[in-house]
């Protein structure tokens, strides 16, 4: 079991409170995923030249300004970092090919969560109002987000495992549900170049996709071709720079529910996380049905 | 104190619990006990919770105002229950006897493997709409999806809308009536011709339910009956 929840505003007013309309959609979802928490929030871009990557540095000190200074001498002078706990956003000119080989090879210990021009990413273990609050997730902004709570069932309960998983630039991908041939995937990804961080059956629809749209594909066509590829039951809920993006396997064995309004779209894999939104009561709510897949663009 | 008697009268009659201030183990602990004289219960602010009035065995009303999550009114025996709103997965799963109403749309499972007694969703219901269902009578108002009345053993499934792929595999003595498209039927499910007392039992659910439809626009799905016997030559393909 584990929980999923989306927020997309329609209104750019509504863009500051990004965060605290979803706190409680999140914290509703603590039963069906007590053990870790994550939440990609995407805001408005950096420049065209530029990137951000969302860095964790596990559960040890980690010397964050030493860390800037090194990444200004190697990346670049203008390459700034912001940091909260344990987790900082590296904004740079520099390629993200160059600043994750640098980051790889120089501090090994320090996890690349996210890059991309738009996306942040926050997840570590813990109930998910504790990662919230150490990551103040009610502060965040931005015109959606991705979020979940884990009940690990396929992998270990460590902060990399938790989702949503990433692969490429502005992408993300969080999953209720158990693939049972994320091996087979992986065995096909790897000789492409494609590399894995976790043993974990998520990343490897994350990362399938993001193959499928890097060869071409639109997001409709790539989640589509995992109903032939993706053998398991699921409810994956995606977010681009720009769309929200769900689909239910053709067994519906794992819930979802979305809430529309004038305002939002909010998705979740139960109600009682979205009874908290603002007029909820006139929102008009829906399951979405097995196969389909429901884009709702920022 | 004696003037204060008719309204104790009144409150015991009907007890409403709003469970954003209550926990639902109060309401559901006083359901399960006694009673007192209490004829209706309204719950308020359900909120899509967990369990909403499952394992009533007493013929109360219960009223819920608002959306329910997974199992509300599961294993029901004798209660009345309203849902104004939509329910979760396994709504009225193993109901015995009594009666449940979803004003909205209800999510996967709904009446699962229940013995008897009336569920009424007046929206869609979702996929596996009876599955296993042992004898109670389930009137849909809407659609249903995929592999509904999937090994159904008694009871009847009256659909007012169109079903999914695969409606009634595996049957067993359960009866469907369904009015509009079927997608797909499931193994051993086939369309047999209407009885005048297929006519009748049609018309006598959509009164129960309080739906307004033609039974002749109904159509009657049921057992073949060939896979009740092991068929060597079938070659697994049925």
């Amino acid at each position: 079991m584990c929980g999923i929840v989306g927020l997309l505003v329609k209104k750019p007013e509504l863009r500051e409170q990004l965060g605290e309309l979803m706190l409680p959609m999140l914290v509703g979802m603590t039963e069906r995923g007590p053990d870790s928490a994550g939440m990609a929030v995407f805001t408005s871009p950096v420049a065209d030249d530029r990137r951000k990557l969302s860095l964790y540095s596990g559960a040890g000190e980690f010397d964050w300004p030493a860390f800037e200074s090194a990444a200004c001498e190697t990346l670049g002078t203008e390459t700034v970092l912001s940091v909260q706990a344990n987790h900082g956003v590296l904004e740079t000119a520099a390629p993200v090919a160059a600043s994750r080989q640098w980051i790889r090879a120089r501090y090994p210990g320090l996890h690349i969560l996210s890059a991309g021009q738009c996306i942040d990413l926050y997840k570590d273990v813990g109930a998910p109002a504790e990662v919230a609050r150490r990551y103040d997730f009610r502060a965040l902004q931005g015109t959606h987000l991705v979020g979940h709570t884990r009940m690990a069932t396929e992998s270990a309960v460590t902060p990399d495992r938790a989702h949503p998983f990433t692969a490429g630039e502005d992408w993300c991908l969080v999953h209720n549900g158990s693939l049972s041939n994320p091996y087979q995937i992986r065995r096909k990804l790897e000789p492409l170049g494609i590399d894995f961080e976790t043993d974990n059956d998520t990343e490897a629809a994350c990362r399938y996709f993001e193959w499928r749209m890097r060869e071409g594909d639109d997001l409709e066509t790539a989640v589509r071709s995992g109903f032939e590829e993706l053998d398991g039951f699921y409810t994956f809920l995606m977010g681009t720079r720009d769309e929200l993006a769900l689909v239910r396997d053709a067994f519906a064995c794992k819930p979802a529910i979305v809430a529309e309004s004038d305002d939002y779209v909010a998705i979740s894999s139960e109600f009682r996380s979205l009874a908290q939104l603002p007029d909820i009561r006139n929102a008009r709510i829906f399951e979405p049905v097995p196969e389909e897949i429901y884009v709702w663009r920022a | 104190m004696a003037s204060l008697a008719p309204t104790q009268q009144a409150v015991a009659e009907v007890r409403t619990f709003d469970l954003s201030r209550q926990p639902l183990r109060e309401l559901n602990q006083f359901l399960h006990g006694s009673l007192g004289g209490t004829k209706k219960v309204r719950v308020l602010n359900p909120n899509g919770a967990h369990s909403i009035a499952a394992g009533v065995n007493a013929p109360v009303e219960i009223e819920i105002d608002g959306h329910a999550g997974y199992y509300a009114a599961g294993m029901n025996q004798h209660a009345s229950v309203l849902i104004r709103g939509n329910a979760g997965p396994g709504v009225a799963e193993g109901m015995t006897s009594g009666r449940v109403h979803v004003k909205g749309f209800a999510s996967v499972s709904a009446g699962a493997a229940a013995h008897g007694g009336l569920l009424v969703i007046e929206g869609d219901a979702s996929l596996r709409c009876g599955i296993s269902m042992k004898g109670i009578d389930i009137v849909v108002g809407g659609s249903v999806g995929d592999f509904s009345a999937f090994m159904a053993q008694a009871g009847r499934l009256l659909v007012c809308g169109d079903a999914g792929d695969a409606l009634g595999d595996s049957l067993y003595e359960a009866v469907i009536y369904v009015r509009g498209k079927v997608k797909s039927l499931g193994a051993d499910a086939q369309e047999q011709p209407m009885k005048d007392e297929d006519y009748r039992a049609v018309a006598a659910l959509l009164a129960d339910a309080g739906l307004e439809h033609d039974a002749r626009q109904f159509r009657r799905v049921a057992s073949k009956r060939e896979l009740y016997h092991w068929n060597a030559d079938a070659n697994q393909e049925y």
